[in-house]
């Protein structure tokens, strides 16, 4: 799960890393009220969308009159913000966040996370900071510099000295350096965070250290030990789709294509989807139904899938483990029926009395195409997207 | 000879009473597989399936002899048992269980840096040597005893090569679900290296998808240390940057862990690669014409 910059800076102060003055608002009067309780000369106003990049998409604002704080707000807020990191629809901006203006001596990247071919957690920090790390990554990758804890030992004094050393911070600057590391380590064990970015770390004309920008995602796997994480949701910065999915316990990603893909398994999913390309179609979404099908999830995954009417035909691929093929088919049969499908819909049955499934559908007369095997399957499917 | 678990594999079960534990036990016992009992908590000294129930993992070892366990525990008591299993002194511990927090499995394989024990998953079908043993959620009767070894991160992909290599009459020896999150036990190397040690295995299927780079490094070790042939697969070609793919270790970031970069590593390493899963069957029988 991702949060607002606004969120994750409330978290960062709760552990200790310092951050600029500011205040979120969600309208055009709180942004000037704000600004007011801010004392500053200048305030910089920052569109709270759950994507990078806002910048250059004119989602960050500097202001040096007070009377322009809410006409840029107001700008900003209700719209959508469309960034490189954002789909053609952009993100909705319901809130912005005002805060004073820094003045950058220097800026660094920083970050922490999950290392999963070291089982650990790295730091990850450059001096190349403000910048596109993935970018920096790959034309220098010498100037990032990786520092591994060890989980059993956790955070050291050393990794610090490591990280200063990478930056080229001045001494004067290690002890803030220091506290915002630990800082960083303990909120992402704390709060089961998978990674921890602050782009840019800046060094102000004060000698200070600061996270101008602030990134948090959450392991979606522990959020039901953290319901003071899970309320910072914010639902409609993500799909629709993928949120009513997760109501049915359904494993659903929109991908944008005209031919639906409906599977048990994610790993069988995702190669139905990439069997969909190979055959030349463009594959709607990735979904998996999960082992123990029934009636009601499929009928749930049709909805889905129909939702927005962009779909020509639905792929059905089913392996029947445990789960027999001939009960599944009786559930697509069910499902298909109660909604009276008007698009054609490919079922590609496979394992446990698949003969039995395929029989079923055959005789059901409501004009499902059964198919033997995946590549068989995606080619007929293409087929009939590509005639509807 | 098989990998990991055989007939003589004594084998319990954590979370042995609750749905998933009871219906994947009696599953077990219907293949015939020697489960000798089970850990509840709160319910030691009763009996479930006609098999005893333990408070802990030390009791049910100490009475079985027990050297296997396969967990059921739901997601946020799952790192604990699999630690419970470690201390009691478990030789292989399958742990089944999907959504295990990952800090807390980061947890986990740190403490079980430098001991013996062998851990297949989290969030895995499971281990089964065909005809002998089964440890996990895979339908039994797919399987035939037989040559091919079969190493996957997923579980549907693993009963199409399962089914595939039936329906060409190659069996299997071993099949292991290594399972998809990001941080787990076994990984494809550790797996791979008993496939090429073992007699009975004379091919191997592994079937890989985005994130990571396990597929990668298990591509330098075929290329160095295996010498039977291998078909691979990947799962996840069309998946968009950033996106989790169902299972939580299945991401591209940062242009790490994609499709395209694992499957040419492969390829370079001499694995015959296949585009769709539903040709894993026809490749392996590829390499047993006469």
């Amino acid at each position: 799960m991702n949060i607002h910059e606004y969120q994750a800076k409330q978290l960062f102060r709760e552990f200790g890393i310092p951050v600029p003055q500011g205040i979120v608002a969600d309208s055009a009067q709180a942004a000037q009220q704000a600004a007011t309780q801010i004392d500053a000369s200048a305030w910089v106003i920052k569109a709270q969308i759950h994507a990078g990049a806002r910048g250059k998409a004119g989602g960050v604002k500097v202001v040096r009159e007070l009377d322009q704080v809410p006409v840029i707000a107001e700008a900003m807020l209700g719209k959508h913000l469309v960034t490189h990191q954002t789909d053609a629809h952009g993100l909705p901006v319901h809130q912005v966040l005002v805060e004073t203006v820094s003045v950058i001596v220097n800026e660094y990247y920083l970050s922490l996370l999950i290392d999963r071919e070291h089982e650990g957690l790295v730091f990850i920090a450059s001096a190349s900071g403000g910048m596109d790390i993935e970018a920096v990554a790959a034309v220098s990758p010498e100037k990032i510099c990786h520092v591994r804890v060890n989980p059993a030992a956790g955070y050291q004094a050393f990794h610090c000295r490591q990280i200063a050393a990478a930056l080229g911070l001045p001494k004067e600057q290690i002890a803030q350096l220091d506290g915002i590391l630990k800082g960083m380590y303990q909120l992402l064990l704390a709060k089961d965070a998978s990674q921890i970015e602050i782009n840019p770390l800046i060094l102000t004309d004060q000698g200070s250290l600061l996270a101008l920008d602030a990134k948090i995602n959450f392991d979606d796997n522990a959020l039901a030990l953290h319901p003071d994480i899970l309320a910072l949701r914010d639902v409609s910065q993500e799909d629709a789709k993928e949120v009513q999915a997760k109501l049915f316990d359904l494993n659903f990603i929109s991908l944008g294509g005209n031919i639906g893909c409906m599977v048990n398994g994610a790993g069988l999913a995702m190669a139905t989807m990439d069997m969909v390309k190979l055959k030349g179609g463009s594959p709607a979404n990735f979904l998996d139904v999960g082992g123990g099908t029934n009636k009601d999830k499929v009928k749930e995954a049709f909805k889905l899938i129909l939702a927005d009417g962009t779909v020509k035909a639905v792929l059905v691929n089913i392996f029947g483990g445990i789960v027999k093929c001939d009960v599944i088919a009786a559930g697509i049969l069910a499902a298909v029926d109660e909604m009276h499908l008007s698009i054609p819909v490919v079922v590609r049955l496979e394992g446990t009395h698949a003969e039995q499934g395929i029989a079923m559908l055959n005789q059901s007369g409501l004009g499902l195409v059964a198919a033997e095997d995946l590549n068989q399957a995606a080619e007929r499917v293409v087929a009939l997207a590509e005639a509807a | 000879m098989s990998i990991l678990i055989d007939q003589n594999t004594r084998l319990i079960c954590q979370g042995f009473t609750g749905k998933q534990g009871s219906f994947h036990s009696e599953q077990a016992l219907a293949y015939g597989t020697r489960l000798l009992g089970g850990v509840t908590p709160g319910r030691g000294g009763s009996e479930h399936l006609g098999l005893p129930v333990f408070d802990t993992v030390r009791e049910a070892v100490k009475q079985t002899d027990a050297n296997a366990t396969m967990i059921y525990v739901p997601p946020f008591g799952a790192a604990d048992a699999i630690l419970e299993a470690l201390d009691a002194g478990i030789e292989l511990i399958v742990c089944i269980t999907e959504g295990i927090p990952v800090l807390q499995m980061m947890r986990v394989k740190a403490a079980m840096r430098g001991t013996d024990t062998l851990l297949v998953g989290p969030n895995c079908p499971g281990v089964i040597t065909p005809g002998q043993c089964k440890i996990g959620i895979m339908p039994g009767h797919i399987h035939l005893p037989g040559k091919i070894g079969i190493v996957s991160r997923s579980g549907t992909l693993t009963y199409e090569a399962v089914h595939q290599t039936t329906q060409q009459g190659l069996g299997q020896s071993t099949c292991v679900g290594i399972g998809g999150d990001p941080i787990h036990g076994m990984n494809f190397i550790d797996v791979l290296i008993r496939f090429e040690e073992d007699d009975q295995t004379q091919a191997i299927v592994m079937v890989g998808e985005i994130g990571g780079n396990d597929e990668e490094q298990a591509a330098e070790f075929i290329k160095a240390h295996i010498s039977k042939p291998v078909v691979g697969y990947i799962a996840g070609q069309t998946a968009p940057p950033g996106k989790r793919m169902g299972h939580a270790g299945a991401i591209v970031t940062g242009g790490q862990g994609t499709a395209a970069g694992k499957i040419a590593a492969m390829r370079a390493a001499g694995v015959e690669m296949v585009s769709s899963p539903s040709d894993i069957g026809a490749a392996m029988r590829g390499f047993f014409k006469a």
